[in-house]
């Protein structure tokens, strides 16, 4: 096979030929069957007072779209950690006893596969007694429980994979509990429990969005589903586009994080 | 009484046994090499005297206490140094020197960990983190950790084997200086017989596994210092070697080795066709022949 040769800022040019071939499909796109979408430009248009004022509030529903972005990141990061606090240490009784394992694990694997869209109403009915809150914590509910598998998971497979070469270091010197843990447990596994973590900033990010649109809350989800019921969809175009650049940023940081702490 | 006493020791991991019957005693402050075959199950019997393992039979005491777990009494160095790599060259040894001398003042407790540091030569190596150093520099941490625990017993498992002849002669000279340093009770594992006599006060062959036991022992004559260049050509020296490496191998000839390997043909068999491949019955019987055969060697000594 024949490969290009690569040139001066081929890392620039390249992705921008890919986004311009993308822009004239859904150019064509608008002009042959599908009539209701609104054109790149008409997109562009209807987007700039939310792009070019990204913190204004001019209402609940009505806000910049990094306000927007920034209200649906607190309730991620909420979840998120949520998520870790609960998810790491059922990974490690999950790495470290086989008898948790045999216990949990079916009911584990049962959970992990069940949508959002099927949590959060469950969420909404556990905290109804909280009034105001309900919508927030229910959301939480959902993020947390949605994106904790990949942190639980992995760290047991980190955990599982310790070389018997630490743990004898471990038992030869006869550390404690606590000592074995911090000193051999933990590190040796790291590198694994932060491929959970970013891949649960992943679910957890997407998971916001579903969970803003059934309860309404202000968000980019939130706005996505208001704005489809006002049937301005350039806006619904705006969004997408926000999350997927939100979430690809996201995924970087983490790996940032990961390449970090990279004990191995 | 020895100070480390093996009575018919055997171990199995659920068949036929690794070692069988054996029988050592060491006394304090002496140093005993066991030399064996790759496999013949010397790390097993260093696992043991470790507490790693514990016996299928028999009993294994040191200081006329029965050896149950491991612990900080008797120092390991791994053949695969088993350092910890998100810690430094002194994180690593310190957590050793913490985990025995739990009373100790931080203060000491680093001199005590730079002590050893500079035995082994290490000091412009000591923040560094085990995978920046080569691997005779990381054998020499584990040393370092080894000894920096003050065990009454020092277990060195083919301590040398991974590194190549001119490191491995290096760390043989300074595993022989800080032995008559501080004549610790030493059990050094090696497959190299040269490097046992070099070493030790006595050798004990490993006969070849599975069954394996230990021969009888050869003490070393050899004045202290030994000097290297010296002591190839010196009578004893090789009259010991050629009787360690006879005893060797004719423990090995004693067996037959049997090897059992499957047969791959080639493809020249038609298909049997005879046999209909639907969906169902797909692959349930084998369609080519050779996928059955197999054969087995005798190869005689």
């Amino acid at each position: 096979m024949q490969t290009m040769k690569p040139f001066k800022f081929d890392w620039l040019v390249l992705p921008l030929i890919g986004v311009a071939v993308v822009l004239l499909l859904w150019q064509v796109s608008c002009a042959t069957w599908a009539k209701d979408l609104p054109t790149p430009l008409k997109t562009w248009e209807s987007s700039k007072p939310y792009l070019m004022e990204p913190f204004a509030k001019r209402g609940e529903m009505d806000q910049g779209i990094l306000r927007f972005t920034w209200y649906s990141l607190i309730l991620v990061a909420k979840g998120y950690f949520l998520a870790l606090i609960i998810g790491t240490p059922i990974g490690f009784l999950l790495g470290l006893s086989k008898a948790f394992t045999k216990t949990f694990d079916p009911i584990i694997q049962v959970l992990r596969p069940v949508s959002p869209l099927a949590w959060l109403p469950l969420g909404l009915v556990l905290f109804m007694g909280a009034g105001k809150n309900a919508s927030e914590l229910g959301a939480l509910f959902t993020i947390a429980i949605c994106s904790m598998w990949p942190t639980v998971l992995n760290t047991a497979v980190g955990v599982r994979a310790i070389p018997q070469d630490y743990l004898n270091v471990a038992k030869v010197l006869k550390l404690s509990r606590t000592k074995t843990l911090f000193k051999v447990l933990i590190p040796a596994s790291l590198p694994y429990m932060f491929t959970g973590f970013r891949l649960s900033l992943g679910i957890a990010w997407l998971v916001i969005v579903a969970a803003e649109m059934l309860t309404g809350r202000p968000g980019v989800g939130g706005f996505l589903w208001q704005e489809y019921n006002a049937l301005i969809y350039e806006h619904i175009i705006l969004c997408i586009i926000t999350i997927g650049v939100v979430g690809f940023i996201l995924d970087r940081l983490m790996s940032l994080v990961e390449k970090r702490f990279k004990t191995i | 009484m020895a100070y480390l006493e093996l009575n018919n020791v055997s171990k199995d991991f659920g068949g036929t046994p690794v070692l069988k019957d054996i029988n050592l005693s060491v006394e304090k402050g002496e140093f005993v090499a066991i030399v064996g075959f790759s496999g013949a199950g010397k790390t097993t019997l260093i696992s043991l005297i470790a507490g790693l393992l514990k016996p299928s039979a028999g009993l294994l005491k040191l200081n006329d206490l029965e050896i149950t777990e491991p612990g900080p009494d008797r120092g390991i160095v791994f053949q695969n140094y088993s350092l910890l790599p998100w810690l430094t060259v002194f994180e690593n040894i310190l957590l050793a020197v913490e985990a025995v001398n739990p009373n100790w003042t931080p203060e000491k407790r680093q001199e005590h960990v730079e002590k050893y540091i500079a035995m082994v030569n290490l000091t412009p190596a000591r923040d560094k983190k085990p995978g920046e150093l080569s691997g005779g520099m990381r054998q020499r941490v584990s040393v370092a950790r080894a000894l920096a625990m003050d065990p009454q017993i020092l277990l060195l498992d083919e301590p040398l084997s991974a590194l190549d002849a001119l490191t491995r002669a290096t760390l043989q000279d300074e595993i022989s200086r800080i032995w008559s340093e501080n004549r610790k009770t030493v059990v050094l594992i090696t497959n190299d017989p040269d490097e046992g006599i070099y070493l030790a006060d006595r050798i004990i062959p490993l006969t070849a596994g599975p069954n394996a036991t230990l021969g009888p022992s050869f003490k070393v004559e050899i004045p202290r210092p030994r000097d290297r260049k010296s002591i190839n050509h010196d009578a004893h020296f090789k009259q010991l070697r050629r009787e360690i490496v006879e005893f060797m191998l004719g423990s090995k000839q004693d067996r037959h080795m049997a090897i059992t390997k499957k047969l791959i043909l080639p493809d020249i068999e038609p298909e049997d066709l005879s046999i209909p491949r639907t969906m169902t019955s797909w692959r349930k019987t084998p369609i080519r022949k050779h996928e059955l055969k197999e054969e087995s060697v005798e190869v005689k000594p």
